[in-house]
């Protein structure tokens, strides 16, 4: 009965953490999707939204009322990185924007550590500090709200891009962007909206974190580490891959955190990504 | 330009691909509501007048005038909203997507509703099939269907122009009079067409007027009606005429 409750337990603490790197892995593989670039500095975006709401929640704003001006920030901030750019690097080689966002990687981490010192920051009495007791299992308000916000706004991207009409042209430079244009639309509009949500989601996501984590320079690396073995494991540029992934990458980083130890807890992540990278190279929901 | 009412007029037109000359001096003319045909072996610049008219390459000289404009210049998207439709070679359909999605990103440019549903339907007079494909992946779709649907996305934008890369090229020859009768159906609905084909006895029968290219330049034009009887063309195009 213990074992079943432990289990339960953990299940719950998957699912929540899950969630958080499903709103993070979207954003990359939006990215991905609409213009093949993977964008190496999307930890950096996090960690930049995550200083953005700690500044907002010390104006007064705290997390979740700083969230949507964290989102619609970043959302700017992206459609500006994309203009001055990314537009140019994808007027390069290809592995221009390789190099390019992870030079934009290091040039905000390197920025961070010198305007925030590398000290690990809170927000100060964050709310959702109590505990949630149901059917003998304990979570934290905190990661309930984590989780819950993340996949209503997942869920928002999800019909965005499956249901509207921007969403729809999204897909068309996705699979084609000659035939794209040839439909009137303006490819680099799309991919610039694009990056803007790709950053919006980070933006989101620094919100939500920010209830539970301390920010420091390199707070997003684990996070867009996750989110690159996420997006593979979903197939690159699927939604839906993407959380499926998360999801099962968040309880396989919970469980095995419990059952190996809490420093091997992403060995089993890596084992599921290196299995699925060699049976189904594509990903899970992966096309070709 | 004194006296040209034409709704598309190339004049002096160049393109040049990495130093290589595509299109030399091309001028050409595609009166309204008119069926008109570009021939001409592989590589003679067929492809690269159609891009070239609808902005996805730049040329090096000379002007392109649409409905009386200097479109010249004008980036290929707003090209589209000016009313010109460039269904490229190999259909290029987007595989993944439903038909439905694939006709309502061919009206991206026209978000009226009563307009898209008067063009879908004048979209499945031309080609019946698609009606019954509406929920369908584009890729789950033959080679002819996906040309039909190519050609009916071509038209839901409402274009005046509406330019045709090949639309026989590669589908079963049981297929192409279905293909030709929509592409008729487009026409008598006033929309002007430009078609390049290398299927030339079927270009010329559906055409008004024809243009002959030969390594990019315009080594003939007229009548289709009087191309089909003139002996450079039975030589070259329709293997007849003295061996």
């Amino acid at each position: 009965m213990e074992a079943l409750t432990t289990f339960a337990q953990l299940l719950v603490g998957g699912v929540l953490t899950g969630l958080v790197f499903a709103l993070v892995a979207v954003g990359l593989t939006l990215v991905y999707g609409v213009m093949d670039v993977v964008n190496f500095a999307h930890g950096e975006f996090l960690m930049l939204a995550m200083y953005a709401t700690l500044g907002l929640a010390l104006l007064g704003l705290g997390p979740l009322l700083g969230l949507p001006l964290a989102v619609i920030a970043m959302f700017l901030f992206g459609i500006i990185v994309y203009r001055v750019f990314v537009r140019r690097l994808l007027a390069g080689p290809p592995e221009a924007t390789v190099f390019g966002t992870f030079g934009l990687l290091v040039l905000m981490q390197g920025l961070a550590q010198a305007v925030f010192s590398s000290d690990f920051l809170s927000v100060p009495s964050p709310p959702f500090a109590g505990t949630i007791r149901f059917a003998g299992l304990a979570v934290s308000q905190a990661s309930v709200v984590e989780g819950c916000g993340a996949l209503i706004l997942t869920a928002l991207l999800f019909a965005f891009v499956e249901y509207t009409e921007t969403g729809r042209a999204m897909r068309a430079v996705a699979e084609d962007r000659i035939a794209a244009t040839l439909m009137g639309i303006d490819v680099q509009r799309i991919n610039g909206l694009a990056f803007g949500i790709g950053a919006a989601c980070v933006g989101a996501a620094g919100g939500l974190l920010m209830l539970s984590y301390p920010v420091y320079p390199t707070a997003g690396v684990p996070f867009a580490l996750t989110a690159f073995v996420v997006v593979a494991l979903g197939g690159f540029g699927s939604i839906s891959g993407a959380l499926v992934a998360a999801l099962l990458v968040g309880m396989l980083e919970v469980f095995g955190g419990f059952y190996l130890s809490p420093e091997l807890k992403l060995v089993p992540v890596y084992l599921a990504y290196l299995v699925v990278v060699l049976v189904r190279p594509q990903g899970l929901l992966g096309r070709r | 330009m004194s006296g040209d009412d034409a709704l598309l007029v190339l004049d002096d037109v160049s393109v040049a691909y990495d130093g290589m000359r595509a299109l030399a001096g091309v001028s050409l003319r595609a009166a309204a509501g008119a069926i008109v045909a570009l021939v001409g072996a592989n590589g003679a610049g067929k492809t690269s007048l159609l891009r070239a008219v609808s902005g996805l390459i730049r040329t090096s000289s000379g002007t392109i005038r649409f409905a009386g404009d200097d479109i010249t210049r004008l980036a290929a998207h707003r090209i589209v909203q000016r009313g010109i439709a460039h269904v490229p070679e190999g259909r290029r359909v987007f595989a993944s997507a439903t038909v439905r999605d694939n006709l309502l990103l061919g009206a991206f440019v026209d978000r009226s509703a009563a307009h898209r549903a008067e063009r879908l339907e004048a979209a499945f007079t031309a080609f019946p099939i698609l009606r019954d494909r509406l929920d369908q992946r584009a890729s789950t779709l033959s080679g002819g269907e996906q040309q039909m649907l190519a050609i009916a996305r071509g038209t839901m934008s409402g274009p005046r122009l509406l330019m045709l890369d090949e639309p026989s090229l590669g589908i079963a020859p049981l297929l192409i009079p279905h293909i030709y009768a929509g592409i008729r159906s487009v026409a008598a609905r006033g929309t002007t067409v430009l078609l390049v084909e290398q299927n030339v006895r079927e270009a010329l029968r559906a055409a008004d007027t024809a243009y002959v290219l030969q390594t990019g330049r315009v080594v003939l034009h007229g009548a289709a009606a009087d191309l089909i009887g003139d002996p450079l063309v039975q030589e070259a195009f329709l293997g007849l005429g003295a061996a």
